[in-house]
């Protein structure tokens, strides 16, 4: 089989939900939680999907994986179509992509064991004996750092890092192309956090993983991964390589969102680009989304909406505060 | 520096579980004075939060306050009876809790929440109650006060709903603001609309502000003073500038090392602290944190090292000094 640069393209992904209200369930609105976002990620990449809650990141995940169909657009992995294959050919698919999720709490299954959970995966795919699946999952038990011996132990005997060890065990299990991460580090200590950075890295370069990284910290974006995109109440609005992205960003929320991390150094109290407070003013659909709190707003933003377009070799940016040649306007 | 607003002298908060004593806050003393801000930093379970919860003498069973001052204006807080105690909560000192959902009441207006403090601590009649409810969200920045005050906290986003809870803790124009993770539910953007407000107010109305929180970024940015807390004590206490200049405790400097994304990606593995924090109930002979610390030597695993300065630096609990 022919082998794709890009292991995942997005291309044109919608997913909106409709609002309802009343006994006949009369649709009110739309809420547009994906919006026509495009991206691809290579092969052994690692693309850091950054973005506040409620920006569609995690809607967008989900998408990928199958688990809820776009409204239009489409998800290719590998060439093949997600969003139109079904039975065995979708589920032959659901192996190679695989997700760890926020909360190692409420995403293991309390009542069930640790080898049982990990080998989860490979029942369903019915992978293996038993025997044999019972050595694979010691073997990727102490390739995530926890004790084979440990197979018999329930979830709630195990400490926050080390269950969300054991959700990237019960991910790896099966041998899986793409892990999407969605916010696997937020209910985690610094001091675990930095372990369990290190692992997913010392994953990836071992099984040559190719990772979606959806999270809300930007620190920890930009220390794994290797291209950016950041999300703005459902739509791209900038995407780069993760260097140029962090010295270089473009687009007024980018910019924002750098500047309201706090630093830890007491003596460079930074110029804060003060953002409006949220949108309490309306968000109209046909301009730029980012327009009433956007601290550089101009005329022609209340005139016509920007597309996404590449101002320097792979960065991307949707602001029409920058003209074709990546130049800002006057 | 101007006399204290706040002391606290060895205080010890105790939970007395079926398994054994968990010592949460162990001998922690600090002191407070106005318009200062000063932070507690330190990872789940290090005592932080209870530690708050002492000043408010509002620990829960089996919690006990097993020792310790807290002289807050003269007067020593563990002291009072309960009554008296009450109308120091909420008026001179009140708290900011993480997560406004779960700390406002869903089932009344955000107006009538406010004003009830008022008409609780303040001899003033409703109408002036609204009238300053008013007055106070306007204050902490909430667009339409008018309209906000009659709502439910649900119709609020998070960053609206903290900046009412703000509204709550500075009604009666407290002394003390107690912040316990004020912004770690909250988007970036707001957490720095927060910050910023906060840190307004503490000008403007000359309250001290006790900030507790896990980010040691907010604490370079908000505070002057620091105390790092490891297993229920203090491991490190020093002015901002100097504990981000010179961090002393093996714990302080594998956290500050722990937090990425300040060099590119692939340039270097992280720091990372070893192992996970010892259970209360379990916690090593010596220093508690030689299970995890790269210098540790066999003096550290038979006695504890106390918090003491070593010559020219800031006080530190470690036999490195």
């Amino acid at each position: 089989m022919l082998q794709n640069v890009n292991l995942l393209q997005v291309k044109g992904v919608k997913k909106h939900y409709p609002i309802t209200r009343g006994l006949l369930r009369r649709q009110v609105g739309v809420v547009k939680a994906v919006d026509g976002v495009d991206l691809d990620i290579k092969r052994g990449e690692t693309l850091g999907l950054v973005g506040e809650s409620g920006c569609g990141k995690s809607t967008l995940g989900r998408v990928i994986l199958g688990l809820e169909p776009p409204t239009e657009g489409e998800v290719f992995f590998d060439g093949q179509n997600v969003s139109s294959i079904k039975g065995e050919q979708l589920h032959q698919l659901r192996r190679r992509m695989q997700v760890i999720f926020q909360d190692p709490y409420s995403s293991l299954n309390p009542r069930r064991t640790v080898g049982k959970t990990i080998a989860e995966g490979m029942i369903i795919h019915d992978i293996g004996t038993s025997a044999e699946r019972a050595e694979r999952v010691r073997e990727i038990m102490e390739v995530v750092g926890l004790r084979p011996e440990q197979i018999n132990r329930y979830p709630h005997e195990f400490s926050g890092g080390q269950r969300q060890r054991i959700g990237i065990a019960r991910a790896l299990a099966i041998n899986p192309d793409l892990l999407i991460c969605d916010e696997p580090l937020s209910a985690l200590d610094v001091s675990i956090q930095a372990q369990v950075i290190n692992l997913l890295e010392d994953l990836q370069e071992k099984f040559q993983l190719t990772y979606l990284f959806i999270s809300h910290d930007l620190s920890v974006v930009r220390h794994i991964s290797d291209r950016v995109a950041v999300m703005y109440l459902g739509q791209l609005v900038e995407m780069a390589e993760t260097e140029e992205l962090f010295q270089n960003p473009k687009h007024p929320y980018t910019r924002a969102l750098l500047d309201a991390v706090p630093v830890m150094d007491p003596d460079g109290a930074k110029e804060r680009r003060k953002l409006g407070a949220e949108a309490d003013a309306p968000i109209l659909p046909d301009l730029c989304l980012f327009q009433p709190r956007c601290p550089q707003s101009m005329p022609d933003c209340a005139q016509s909406a920007p597309e996404l377009i590449e101002v320097a070799p792979s960065h991307w940016v949707k602001c029409l505060a920058y003209d074709q040649a990546g130049t800002p306007k006057s | 520096m101007a006399e204290a607003l706040l002391e606290v002298r060895n205080l010890k908060t105790y939970f007395l579980t079926e398994a054994g004593t968990a010592r949460a806050v162990d001998s922690v003393s600090f002191s407070i004075s106005e318009r200062q801000v000063i932070g507690i930093v330190g990872e789940s379970g290090c005592g932080k939060s209870v530690t708050a919860l002492s000043i408010m003498r509002l620990i829960p069973p089996p919690g006990i306050i097993a020792g310790g001052e807290m002289l807050f204006g003269g007067k020593n807080l563990l002291g009072l009876p309960e009554r008296e105690m009450e109308s120091v909560r909420g008026n001179e000192i009140s708290m900011i809790f993480q997560e406004p959902m779960t700390s406002l009441n869903p089932v009344f207006r955000i107006g009538e929440q406010i004003s009830e403090v008022l008409l609780r601590h303040k001899p003033i009649s409703k109408k002036e109650a609204a009238e300053q409810t008013l007055r106070l969200l306007r204050q902490v920045g909430i667009p339409s006060p008018e309209i906000r005050v009659r709502e439910y906290p649900h119709k609020m986003s998070g960053g609206m709903r903290q900046r009412a809870m703000i509204a709550m803790a500075i009604a009666c124009k407290p002394r003390l603001i107690i912040a316990d993770e004020p912004t770690t539910a909250l988007d970036v953007t707001i957490q720095s609309q927060i910050l910023a407000l906060l840190d307004m107010l503490r000008e403007t109305e000359g309250m001290a502000i006790l900030l507790i929180t896990h980010d040691l970024g907010v604490i370079a940015e908000m505070a002057e003073e620091v105390l790092v807390m490891y297993t229920g004590r203090v491991v490190e206490h020093a002015r901002v500038k100097e504990l981000f200049k010179n961090p002393l405790h093996p714990y302080t400097q594998g956290l500050m090392r722990s937090v990425p994304g300040r060099e590119g990606r692939g340039k270097k593995r992280l720091e990372a602290i070893p192992g996970v924090v010892p259970s209360l109930l379990a916690l090593p002979l010596g220093c508690k944190f030689n299970t995890r610390c790269p210098y540790s030597f066999d003096r550290c695993f038979r006695e504890e090292p106390p918090l003491a300065a070593p010559e020219g630096g800031h006080p530190v609990r470690c036999w490195l000094y």
